[in-house]
């Protein structure tokens, strides 16, 4: 999964109508402590994820594996909201 | 597979349902030499690993097997905690 951070959401009225009632979330890849970095993912949202969250994001096949996304046309899912990370200095 | 070295973990609690209590764990990829290869990522443990420790993971839908649900969206999981890598130069 990717670490990242919701920047925007994308409205579209025509698209595969297996995709009707997806929220589209654009989101940001971060690095990790937290700096934008260039690279961003149109990711549909699994957990009710908003503006300017930080959230992981799962791709590829494994996107499809929710109720939300099951067999429709999705590369990648927002899977949870990140309430920190605890990275040890001393390893 | 791939090696990495855990660095760190994910702390969540809003996370898509089939993911309940299971633990995050913030991997940075390496060589068979031990070096940083790329950027880190996140996978799901499903060994018990722990920060510091160098470990096999695995990337894609497969990551999803050796998880306690069959269906759950994650895209990489640790599988191993290595011990030591034999390498004939």
């Amino acid at each position: 999964m990717i670490l990242g951070k919701v920047i925007g959401t994308v409205w579209s009225t025509k698209k595969d109508e297996n995709l009707v009632g997806s929220k589209l979330l654009i989101v940001r890849q971060l690095s990790l402590d937290f700096k934008e970095k260039e690279n961003f993912v149109v990711a549909v949202d699994s957990v009710g994820a908003g503006e300017g969250e930080i959230v992981l994001v799962a791709t590829g096949s494994s996107a499809r594996q929710t109720n939300i996304t099951k067999n429709r046309p999705v590369d990648a899912v927002v899977m949870a909201i990140v309430d920190k990370l605890d990275i040890p200095v001393n390893q | 597979m791939y090696f990495g070295k855990v660095i760190g973990n994910v702390w969540a609690t809003k996370k898509y349902e089939a993911l309940f209590s299971m633990k995050m764990m913030i991997v940075q990829p390496i060589s068979a030499e031990l070096e940083s290869l790329g950027e880190p990522i996140i996978a799901v443990d499903t060994v018990g690993a722990g920060p510091g420790e160098i470990v096999v993971y695995i990337t894609a839908s497969e990551a999803v097997i050796p998880l306690p649900v069959d269906f759950a969206p994650v895209d990489a999981s640790i599988v191993g905690i290595v011990d030591t890598i034999n390498l004939a130069h």
